[in-house]
């Protein structure tokens, strides 16, 4: 298991002082401390890894954020961000010496703006919640990820997320246009806004997946588009994995860019279909599902393109949904992916790497060799649009030494994708799971500049500390620079 | 004035660990296109990095591109071309109004000036996907990936576009390579006003009819479709529901002419005096305009539904276009065109409110310590 810091000792005394101190920035119910009603925040989403908070905080205005950031900042006391807690990489995992500062609620709706096609919105509304707000006038909020329930836009924002319909429609940074943010010490800035292009340097840009590291998110305005008129979904069965991936490179070599495209292999089509029972084919050893959406003259002739390509690309059978309710059905088993692999064992771990799209399936035979080699079974599916794979490897945590075996085996697989030309996460963010494994993709000299970057923004790492990277330098340290006075060095450079 | 000229990553970085020895302020340059956009530099050698070039790695069906910083921006768009790829983001050119031919993908990126697509496929930040270049510290690093999809640590891409130059020499750069639209048609609505126009665009852009350009020049209202032949037709038929006014077709060719046009500000190449690039909120751009109006002559071309306005003036009035556009709602406006005196004189970035400004000093002191990368530009 990844090592999670050390914390540094707070003694009962001081802990009783911190709590009494944010109950004066935080009046009412504002402040949890009691380890009963602090129990639910113990995990995320990954929740192999448990922990409890210093003391839990839960604001209701930017000016109770921005007190309980500079109270901290000037104490020394660190904070981890949360919205709704379904991390998958243990980012709003808490920390027993940090303030667990959770955002959920803030969470209205502040503004629906239809000339601009934005909606404002507090960080703790749900993505599905901005999409509902606006459905009426027949928008909606295009970045879906399957969480969409319950994960919070604010969420969204730090961890940069995707969903099935982000090779057309962008990730959530695709998406947004502006944020509050308040720094550690308290600062409250904008960054962007209604107009689409921030001035300066684009630090929106940078803040959007930077997991809490780097400020706390207090409000977001996100751009929604029109609903399509029609939305299609045809899958295709085919015989090796090699030749699902070969016709959605042919679909994009011909020029085609559709809503959405996912690839599910052997056990997941048959975990999937066992849950749901919406017909899936259960002799192939790919499944490939596409959905065209837009205009209905362009959505069936994009289709028939489609079902050209997937004949030359060696389908051995196909089903196109003629009415929504088997468009949805195509989608049910997809969809409930996670949920039918949780059936057939008692755990299951779910990893999140991108590869070149031709490298599928040397990465899949790599998993299958490396599943003998674990002794763990593994169901993949994979947003084959944009190369995102998400193994899902089958474990017993009641196991003695599988929950270590399964940790082993996912990182082995992300160890493949970035020796492929791929890298370790592909929407779910580093968090806490996937930190002792960034100099895989990463050189020393990297790291250290995207360090310096945190430094410029919280310098005495106070801000979800122990998540993204392996070991944060002092930032004194890290800024130092050893210039060569004198003699010059550099004779055979070429100067003009 | 002394240039150092490297041809490979290597001589990259020496080249900059030697203007730390001794302390030179780098100028640097691609081909010089926008050399004439933003504050003159303050500068005691050039650092040019059109040596710098050649496409390291192009595969259409995995829609990425990787090539040197320096490579010329017509090479990478013929090998593009054939495989019926573009950069959807539309770049702008800056020969209509600077007068240069071609540019660089380093500095076409360090600009992150996007095109009227921007609108619906996004700009250069939205395309970047990894890059590698030299630090002020004099040390070659990379970030992002090679890949479409990934979050794996900070988004330093993003960074860089917009950065013009003041955070790192860049020395390789990955972006999305996306498919071309098949055919395009554009709409032109003549007998409009601004401010009709002006919400006449936001219905467009509200509609089913996925435009791809918003833009008000001439006295028209425009809109741009894309995509397949059947699906343009149609949606020409949304469009055309929604005004009374009368409409002309352009066709895929003169569409095209069209959007350049806009594209590049082309309208005031000609024309005397200075220009300026502003971003507001699209309901916002009619009425800033108007405003100004009241003040100064002013000639002006909306694009992005006039979240994007082209103005031209006879003077800077940098202050004055600020607070009218402060009062319609916040935005930015940069000075493309102007003499370099002018430019001397004139904030021709946005200022920011001091403490964003503070964090802005810090986070190219993260990159540049020393200040040596275009000290002076953004300012
Ligand atoms: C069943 C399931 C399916 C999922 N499917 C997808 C999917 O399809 N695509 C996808 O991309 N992800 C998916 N996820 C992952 C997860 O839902 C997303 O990462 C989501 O964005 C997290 O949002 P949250 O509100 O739960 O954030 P949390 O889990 O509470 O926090 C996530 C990170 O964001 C930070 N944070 C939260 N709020 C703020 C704030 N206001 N300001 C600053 N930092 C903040 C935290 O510190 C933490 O680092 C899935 C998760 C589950 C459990």
């Amino acid at each position: 298991m990844t090592l999670l810091p050390v914390p540094d000792l707070i003694a009962p005394m001081q802990r009783a002082q911190i709590v009494a101190d944010l109950r004066a920035l935080v009046p009412g119910e504002g402040v949890v401390d009691d380890a009963r009603s602090m129990r639910v925040f113990e995990s995320d989403g990954l929740t192999a890894y448990a922990q409890m908070p210093l003391v839990v905080v839960l604001p209701e205005t930017v000016d109770q954020v921005s007190a309980v950031l500079a109270y901290c900042h000037r104490n020394g006391v660190k904070v981890v961000p949360r919205g709704s807690g379904t991390s998958l990489s243990g980012g709003a995992l808490p920390l027993g010496d940090a303030v667990l500062l959770v955002m959920s609620r803030f969470n209205r709706i502040l503004e629906v703006d239809h000339a601009n096609r934005v909606v404002v919105a507090q960080p703790g509304v749900t993505n599905l919640g901005i999409t509902q707000a606006v459905q009426d006038q027949g928008f909606y909020y295009a970045p879906d990820p399957s969480s969409q329930i319950a994960c919070s836009i604010g969420g969204n924002v730090a961890e940069n997320s995707g969903g099935v319909h982000c090779l057309k429609y962008g990730l959530t940074a695709n998406n947004v246009l502006g944020v509050e943010l308040v720094l550690i010490d308290g600062t409250v800035l904008r960054l962007g806004g209604k107009h689409l292009e921030a001035g300066g340097l684009d630090l929106l840009g940078v803040v959007t997946g930077s997991e809490g590291l780097l400020g706390v998110v207090t409000e977001v305005t996100v751009r929604i588009l029109r609903k399509p008129a029609t939305a299609r979904a045809v899958m295709w069965g085919f015989p090796t994995s090699e030749s699902a991936g070969d016709c959605v490179a042919r679909i994009i070599g011909a020029g085609i860019i559709p809503g959405g495209m996912e690839i599910m292999d052997r056990p997941a089509i048959h975990a999937a279909e066992a849950f749901v029972q919406v017909g899936y084919p259960l002799d192939v050893e790919a499944l490939l599902i596409v959905e065209l959406d837009g205009p209905e003259v362009e959505v069936n002739e994009l289709l028939d393109r489609c079902r050209a390509i997937a004949g030359h690309a060696g389908a051995v059978s196909e089903r196109v949904s003629t009415s929504e309710a088997e468009r949805m059905a195509i989608w049910a088993g997809r969809k409930a992916a996670f949920p039918a692999v949780g059936r057939i064992s008692p755990d299951y771990y779910c990893m999140d790497g991108t590869i070149p799209r031709k490298a599928l399936s040397r990465v899949l035979s790599g998993i299958r060799d490396l599943s003998d080699k674990h002794g763990l079974r593994v169901a993949n599916v994979f947003h084959a649009g944009d190369g995102n794979l998400h193994p899902l490897i089958l474990y017993d945590a009641n196991q003695p030494g599988q929950l270590d075996a399964a940790e082993a085996f996912g990182a082995d697989i992300l160890r493949l994708c970035v020796a492929v030309g791929g890298v370790l996460t592909g929407e779910h963010g580093v968090g806490i799971e996937k930190r002792d494994l960034m100099p895989e993709m990463f050189e020393k000299v990297d790291l250290d500049q995207q360090v310096r970057l945190k430094c410029a923004f919280d310098e005495e790492h106070l801000l979800n500390p122990g998540k993204v990277y392996p070991q944060l330098c002092r930032c004194a340290e890290l800024g130092r620079m050893h210039v060569h006075h004198g003699q010059l060095p550099f004779a055979h450079l070429p100067r003009f | 004035m002394l240039t150092f000229r490297p041809e490979t990553e290597a001589q990259l970085v020496e080249a900059v660990q030697a203007a730390i020895a001794e302390r030179r302020r780098l100028e640097i340059l691609g081909l010089g296109s926008k050399r004439a956009i933003g504050r003159p530099v303050q500068a005691d050698a050039v650092l040019d990095l059109s040596g710098l070039k050649g496409i390291l790695a192009y595969d259409p069906a995995e829609l990425v591109l990787t090539a040197r910083a320096g490579t010329p921006l017509s090479e990478i768009e013929a090998a593009m071309g054939e495989a019926r790829q573009h950069f959807a983001f539309e770049p702008f050119r800056p020969a209509a109004l600077l007068g240069s031919a071609d540019q660089t993908l380093g500095g076409l990126v360090a600009a992150g000036l996007a095109g009227p697509r921007r609108i619906q496929a996004g700009s250069v930040r939205d395309h970047v996907l990894g890059f590698s270049g030299v630090s002020g510290r004099g040390e070659a690093f990379k970030a992002g990936g090679k890949v479409v999809k990934n979050v794996t640590g900070f988004d330093l891409s993003k960074l860089m576009a917009g950065s013009w130059g003041t955070l790192a020499a860049l020395s390789e750069i990955t972006l999305k390579a996306l498919p071309r639209p098949e055919t395009e048609q554009t709409l032109a609505v003549s007998g409009l006003s601004e401010a009709e126009g002006g919400a006449f665009l936001a219905a467009a852009m509200g509609s089913a009819a996925d435009v791809t350009g918003a833009a008000m020049a001439g006295g028209q209202a425009l809109v741009r479709l894309e995509g397949i032949a059947p699906s343009v037709a149609y949606r020409a038929g949304l469009i055309r529901a929604l005004t009374g006014g009368e409409v002309t077709v352009h066709d895929a060719a003169a569409s095209a002419a069209t959007w350049a046009a806009i594209r590049d500000g082309a309208a005031f190449a000609d024309r005397p005096g200075v220009v300026w690039r502003v971003s507001c909120a699209p309901s916002a751009g009619p009425g800033l305009v108007a405003a100004l109006r009241g003040e100064m002559p002013v000639e002006a071309v909306y694009d992005w539904q006039a979240g994007l306005v082209w103005l031209r003036l006879d003077a800077p009035h940098a202050e004055l276009l600020r607070t009218h556009l402060a009062r319609a709602g916040g935005g930015h406006a940069t000075l493309i065109r102007a003499d370099a005196p002018t430019r001397r004189a004139t904030p021709c970035f946005q200022p920011q409110d001091p403490a964003l400004a503070a964090l802005t000093q810090r986070v190219r002191a993260a990159f540049d310590p020393l200040g040596l990368f275009n000290p002076g530009r953004m300012d």
